[in-house]
């Protein structure tokens, strides 16, 4: 402790670089080259013939990826164990943002989802995303509490774990956000799973979420709007103007990329925007086309070198709250990039929820490389 | 770390792997393994042809005269791409056109509406092409309707004014040819579907007869101009373009004069016949070339006006087409219509007859009628002749002497129970004739009429079994008649057998066996040839707008009639005497082309439509000069009544034209052949050809 106090602070901020993991950094920096690229791609011709500015996203875009990756660094300099005294703080900023979503009048609803606060000059906040890392810091933070040793976590410490993250995951259903919820669930089982705790807990929780979703969707509890989504999946054909459309143009769109793509720039399905919401929900079919195979290809190696490396950084610590932050962050990325991609390809129902460094969004993206830098700070501090 | 806790992180891994591997896999799949196919989904969702029509190909007579082609009509058309960015999307300048035109505003712009805008209901009369291509609102506008709007461009901004071909029917010679010739008609969802088609949408295709037969020559091949749309079908580059290609020209065998005189003969006999009382709801004529089987003519009554397809259906037009009350105009009754060949067919007996060893010139007894089994068969007018020479009763068409040899071979070849090594010789005949097979004419749709041999019979049995074993439940109440139910009963039991009656039946052409006029004058025309089956053909020539020859149509030989030479030799005799001491003697006294035929009066047991029975089919079947044929003219007038006084005075006038005769002499000047029939193919000159001969 007393060395970090001498030195500089430029060469503290050096020696944190150069302690990073290369291989997770330089994993995640081509994701978010190639997601800018295809930001652009998705969006270049499109403002380009409505007389706009071609590099509008393009710019915002790099935009967000700066403060993502400051926000990212800062994450990294304090020691991830005493950012448990933050996790309060996070967490009760989450839920307060959930509730006002859910304030008509604040809260703004896109695609069916009333999930964003609009702020003066058009700044739009998506507190789900801030819920995600509230929740997997607060429970692991539960889970791993006063055990150094090789105490597993009780019935009770269970218990408090999901109460923790109850609250804002029924505020998220209300959005409704089922996607999200998904996303979270499997960060949680993950961690609880990891955790020690008693097995029952992980399969009474899957088999919870699998008989809820049945129930949740005969009664009626989930919206018209997902049933449809998720009709439009077994039959694209059923409704071919509306989810079933997006289903079946998205899945062409990939396909006739081919091996080697169309070319960046040069996809005809995407410069004539047959695909909706392309720079976002739907960035994936923009690689599929334009990239072909190879690139594409490319980008799941990415992800999967991200997890294989965040995983050896799980295993390597000694600290159980570090080593359940890092099993959380990658099953919620895991599982965010699988629901989105799987997507996109209809393997799994349409979901409004963005490819982890990809798609364009502020709150996505800042929650995102704030979860890169809890990584990269639990990887620091493993000696 | 505890060891459950590094389990469950490898079961945490291994989970996401195989997430992970699943992406893989299923992106493999969408871009490599099926990577075509979605390639070719992209490309139908973002390409879109916009064609420009091509010129169809004329169809023309043998001399060149233009029986069908496109002439150019002026189109207005409407391009919404340049009319919906109009502050009023339009209206205005749809109401002024509307107004030059002088229709209705909203017909107007329902005509300009994608059908896909209008509400399910209201869809009538909508725009099925696409947004892009200018919609044609009109295809025969005048001349001063197209100079005011392309004159006044400003004020008529996205309307365009520009010439198009439309297909006609010029008539020069007063022909109708309309089944002959069919018609053109936008192409269907299913034409489309249709892979061997390789059509486009919005173009014209044959839809029968010749247009239909040889669309693939004619329609020539529209120029593409492919170009790539975005979602909202606006257009964001053009790929590639092509130029229009005419269409070839078709050549046929028919002469537009001859054409039309035979049409005006059919149509004369039809309605003599009807002022004689008779339904006559309509009928055939046929010309053939006897040496090549080239089809010189080909009527069918009633008819329609060809060029109303153009114009466009209205539903009243349809309705009278497809109508009994007008007699089914839309029917080719040449070639589809199927009908007792009555006596005509004793032609084919004679050559049964040789064969079973009839001698030829010998007499025979002509009675009243012939007790077959326990049925009584009568004599024409139960008239008895006494003793004929065979000639002498071809002349005057006695039955009863061909129901006793038909009954006689009938008992030889077993009768109720067939012998083995049967000879069949009158189904043998008609077979070698090629009756009950199709003759093969180039048109479409061809029905092949009927033989009723063994083989027919045991085939019918099969199907209709059912029927007649359960009559009594399943037969109309009005049919329930002791004779019929008899019948009925003898059907069900053994209605494969072929019967005295059968037999002697079909040796007069009555009973099963039904011919079409086609096939009528395939027979006559082997007849005439000495017995050369011959394909009747229609088209002479594929000719490039250039005039050069894609495609030339020989004459095909199908088939040689089992009979010696000396049979035809007294079938011509026998037919001539007809025409000079037979039934048809009258019609063609001092006649001077020696004229061979036979006449036929057919009985069909059916029923009209208002109850009535059905009036004879008068037939007359010819060839001609007898001494060096070289024509075959058939007529058939359904429900005409006899062959004598109907059809024999029909094609008598057919003659008249073919030959330029006036009351008994002959002006060759007048002929429509008189340097025979043409065998070098014209060249065309659609647009500026004139009728030259007479």
């Amino acid at each position: 402790m007393t060395i970090f106090r001498t030195r500089s602070r430029s060469s503290r901020i050096r020696e944190n670089f150069n302690n990073f993991d290369r291989v997770l950094t330089f994993s995640v920096a081509a994701l978010l080259l190639i997601g800018t690229l295809l930001v652009w791609a998705a969006t270049k011709s499109w403002f380009a013939s409505q007389n706009l500015d071609p590099q509008y996203y393009l710019k915002r875009h790099i935009v967000n990826i700066l403060i993502g990756g400051l926000l990212a660094y800062l994450t990294t300099l304090i020691d991830y164990r005493l950012l448990r005294a933050y996790t309060p703080i996070v967490w009760g900023l989450a839920v307060l943002g959930l509730v006002a979503v859910i304030i008509p009048g604040i809260g703004t609803t896109v695609n069916g989802a009333r999930a964003w606060i609009s702020f003066p000059g058009g700044f739009q906040i998506q507190p789900a995303e801030l819920a995600k890392i509230g929740i997997i810091v607060g429970i692991s933070m539960i889970l791993a509490e006063k055990r150094d040793s090789d105490k597993n976590p009780t019935d009770l410490d269970v218990l408090k774990a999901l109460g923790i993250a109850a609250l804002p995951i029924i505020l998220i259903l209300l959005q409704p956000d089922l996607g999200t919820v998904v996303i979270i669930s499997a960060a949680i089982v993950a961690i609880i799973g990891t955790s020690g705790a008693p097995t029952r807990w992980v399969v009474g929780l899957l088999l919870v979420a699998l008989v809820g979703g049945f129930v949740a969707v005969k009664a009626g509890v989930v919206s018209e709007y997902q049933v449809k989504r998720l009709q439009s999946f077994v039959d694209p054909t059923a409704d071919p103007q509306m989810s079933g459309y997006q289903l079946r143009q998205s899945r062409i769109t990939i396909g006739s990329g081919g091996v080697l793509g169309k070319g960046l720039f040069n996809g005809p399905q995407t410069n004539g925007r047959f695909v909706p919401e392309q720079q976002t929900d739907f960035i994936f079919t923009v690689a599929g086309e334009e990239l072909g195979f190879l690139g594409s290809g490319f980008i799941l190696l990415c992800f999967g070198l991200f997890f294989y490396r965040s995983f050896r950084i799980a295993k390597r610590t000694n600290d159980l709250f570090g080593r359940l932050v890092v099993v959380g962050v990658i099953a919620w990325f895991a599982f965010q990039t699988f629901e989105n991609i799987g997507m996109t390809m209809g393997m799994v129902p349409m979901t409004g929820v963005p490819l982890p460094f990809m798609s364009y969004g502020g709150s996505s993206m800042f929650a995102n490389l704030i979860g890169l830098g809890l990584i990269q700070n639990v990887h620091l501090r493993t000696r | 770390m505890s060891q459950r806790s590094r389990l469950s992180i490898i079961i945490v891994q291994a989970l996401i792997l195989s997430l992970t591997v699943a992406l893989g896999g299923r992106l493999f799949y969408l871009q490599v393994a099926a990577g075509l196919k979605y390639q070719n989904a992209a490309l139908s969702i973002q390409s879109r042809d916009v064609m420009t029509p091509q010129v169809r190909g004329a169809i023309t007579d043998s001399s060149g005269i233009p029986l069908a082609m496109d002439r150019p009509g002026m189109v207005i058309s409407v391009d919404r791409s340049t009319i919906d960015k109009l502050p009023d999307k339009g209206a205005a300048v749809l109401a002024k056109v509307a107004k030059l035109m002088g229709v209705k505003p909203n017909d107007l712009f329902i005509a300009t509406r994608l059908c896909g805008e209008l509400p399910i209901g209201e869809r009538t009369g909508c725009w099925k092409g696409t947004r892009f291509q200018p919609i044609p609102v009109t295809r025969s506008a005048t001349q001063a309707q197209a100079l005011k709007v392309l004159e006044n461009s400003d004020s008529f901004p996205g309307i365009n004014a520009q010439p198009i071909p439309v297909r006609s029917y010029p008539s020069m010679a007063g022909e109708n040819a309309s089944h002959v010739l069919g018609y053109v008609g936008s192409v269907t969802e299913s034409d489309l579907a249709n892979p061997d088609g390789g059509y486009f949408r919005d173009e014209v295709i044959g839809k029968s007869g010749l247009e239909y037969q040889y669309n693939q020559y004619l329609r020539g091949k529209p120029g593409i101009k492919t170009v790539t749309v975005d979602r909202k079908e606006s257009i964001t580059s053009q790929t590639q373009s092509s130029k229009p290609i005419a269409g070839d020209n078709l050549v046929t065998n028919l002469d537009a004069r001859l054409q039309a005189a035979t049409e005006k003969a059919l149509k004369s006999s039809v309605l003599r016949s009807k002022s004689m009382g008779y339904h006559a709801d309509g009928g055939a004529a046929v010309v053939l070339d006897v040496h090549t089987g080239k089809v010189l003519a080909l009527a069918s009554y009633p008819t329609y006006d060809p060029n109303i397809w153009q114009q466009g259906l209205t539903q009243a037009q349809a309705k009278s087409l497809f109508s009994e009350s007008s007699g089914v105009p839309a029917l080719d009754r040449p070639w589809q219509g199927m009908y007792a060949p009555a006596s005509t067919f004793k032609s084919i007996s004679v050559v049964a007859a040789t064969k079973a060893g009839y001698d030829m010139n010998a007499a025979y007894n002509c009675p009243a009628t012939v007790q077959v089994g326990n049925r009584e068969f009568k004599n024409f007018e139960t008239k008895a002749q006494g003793h004929l020479n065979m000639q002498t009763a071809i002349a005057v068409s006695c039955d009863t002497i061909w129901y006793q040899i038909a009954y006689d071979e009938w008992v030889r070849d077993g009768g109720l129970r067939p012998k083995s090594g049967l000879h069949d010789y009158f189904f043998n005949a008609a077979k070698s004739f090629g009756i009950g097979k199709l003759t093969g004419i180039d048109l479409p749709a061809e029905a092949s009429g009927r033989l009723p041999n063994r083989d027919w019979k045991e085939k019918y049995y099969q199907a209709n079994k059912n029927y007649y074993c359960d009559y009594q439940n399943r037969a109309r109440k009005s049919d329930l008649t002791p004779y019929l139910i008899a019948i009925a009963k003898e059907n069900c039991t053994d209605g494969f057998i072929v019967r005295a009656g059968d037999a002697v039946n079909f040796a007069i052409g009555q009973g099963d066996t039904l011919l079409t006029p086609i096939q009528m004058a395939q027979t006559y025309a082997a007849i005439a040839n000495g017995g050369t089956i011959y394909k009747p053909e229609v088209a002479r020539a594929i000719l490039k707008p250039d005039g050069t020859v894609v495609k030339e149509f020989t004459p095909v030989v199908t088939g040689k009639v089992d009979a010696s030479p000396s049979t035809f030799d007294f079938l011509h005799k026998a037919l001539r005497a007809v025409a000079t001491s037979g039934t048809a003697a009258g019609v063609f006294a001092g006649f001077p082309i020696h004229v061979a035929g036979k006449t036929g009066t057919g009985q069909d047991l059916g029923r009209n439509a208002n109850g009535s029975a059905k009036d004879d089919t008068s037939w007359f079947a010819s060839f001609a000069p007898v001494e060096a044929p070289q024509y075959a003219v058939i007529m058939m007038v359904s429900q005409g009544g006899f062959g004598a006084e109907i059809s024999a005075v029909g094609v008598h006038d057919i003659y008249a034209a073919l030959y330029g005769v006036t009351g008994s002499t002959v002006d060759p000047k007048k002929a429509i052949f008189p340097n025979g029939i043409p065998t070098s193919i014209p060249r065309i000159d659609a647009k500026s050809a004139k009728l030259v001969k007479p």
